[in-house]
């Protein structure tokens, strides 16, 4: 599946940039990619260092096991195939919850380490379950209640109203998520194979 | 607000665990060395990600396909400025905030645009980029329906932001 998307936003791209005659169009978005890239890894890497340091502290003195046991109906609901005291449903409630509170960068490593929990309960294998395509759902539609970056940016432009979108944003995010996890149920429920 | 909250939160998982005898300094450089591995193996992911990106914007196609799309989408009442933003919001989220800037610098950010772009880039996630970065985590090819869900809720996000526009502002 991300094969056939890469290759059709690349083939797309530099077709076009053939099209436009810019030869060196390929090479130039080679470097700069390449630069982001590598500073946002770079970037990434102190950020996950750091919350993760904290999460193992968590983890030690019991607190993601405890947080677990409270979301257990909520986790229960969303991922059926998900045992309730896995820590695979810890940190799905983590991520959900920093994504909720706006702060995306802490969102991102509970993300990944509930993905490498989901993935040992699929006996890892290269096909994602459905609880993975739930939680995928859950994260592209993003529903955030606190969007930092939108709200210092309208500051940052003198806004007279800096907030002023804030409920119109709040129900868009929230058709975005219901709308995600009905096609995410009717799809697990028809046992779909492809999108 | 919210930073004081995470502060205090950091401080009080720290507290707890001195309050519980665990060594968190030692507990602390093992779950930053996990850290640290796990990033630099998601380089390769973002790479691939952001080369298709960079070139759709420095060949220009991302500028043709908004100036083709335009003419059908001004009588929804979408501002043609904001298109860029939809159409890169699922593939970059830094890419689809400098579209953003770029409309609070033009327009200002109480205009249609400005606040519709507000709606778009705060009220969804960037689903490409999430899709490569947590299957690339765990080796998953196979994604099954993940790609029908992810971009129905993009497209229920892109009508549902106008509604509430309308609804809110007008």
């Amino acid at each position: 599946m991300l094969g056939k998307i890469w290759f059709a936003l690349m083939a797309a791209g530099f077709g076009w940039s053939l099209l436009q005659g810019e030869k060196g169009a390929f090479l130039q978005a080679a470097v700069s990619a390449g630069e982001a890239s590598l500073s946002y890894g770079l970037k990434l890497a102190g950020i996950l260092g750091f919350w993760l340091g904290i999460m193992e502290v968590a983890k030690r003195a019991g607190l993601v096991d405890r947080l677990a046991a409270l979301s257990r109906p909520l986790i229960r609901w969303l991922f059926p195939s998900v045992p309730a005291d896995d820590p695979a449903a810890s940190y799905i409630l983590l991520n959900l919850t920093a994504n909720l509170l706006g702060m995306g960068n802490a969102a991102t490593p509970f993300g990944l380490k509930a993905m490498e929990e989901l993935s040992r309960l699929n006996g890892g294998s290269r096909r994602a379950s459905a609880a993975m395509c739930t939680f995928l759902a859950l994260n592209a539609a993003g529903l955030t209640l606190l969007p930092t970056t939108v709200l210092g940016l309208r500051l940052a432009f003198g806004s007279a109203a800096p907030a002023s979108f804030l409920p119109a944003m709040v129900l868009t995010g929230l058709t975005g998520t219901i709308v995600a996890l009905l096609i995410d149920r009717r799809c697990r429920k028809r046992g779909d194979r492809r999108g | 607000m919210a930073e004081f909250l995470i502060c205090a939160l950091l401080l009080a998982v720290l507290a707890y665990g001195l309050y519980r005898g665990v060594n968190i300094y030692e507990a602390f450089t093992e779950g930053a060395a996990q850290g640290l591995k796990q990033a630099l193996s998601l380089i390769p992911y973002l790479l691939a990600i952001m080369v298709p990106i960079h070139l759709w914007q420095v060949s220009g196609l991302t500028e043709s396909l908004t100036k083709l799309l335009s003419p059908f989408l001004e009588p929804l009442g979408l501002p043609g400025e904001v298109l860029p933003l939809i159409l890169l919001r699922p593939l970059s989220g830094s890419a689809s905030l400098g579209v953003l800037t770029d409309i609070f610098y033009q327009l200002g950010p109480d205009s249609a645009a400005g606040l519709l772009g507000s709606i778009y880039q705060g009220g969804t996630d960037t689903t490409f980029f999430v899709i490569s970065l947590y299957y690339g985590v765990v080796k998953v090819s196979d994604g099954r329906y993940t790609l029908k869900a992810c971009l129905a809720a993009d497209g229920a996000v892109a009508v549902a932001g106008l509604l509430f526009l309308r609804l809110f502002f007008s």
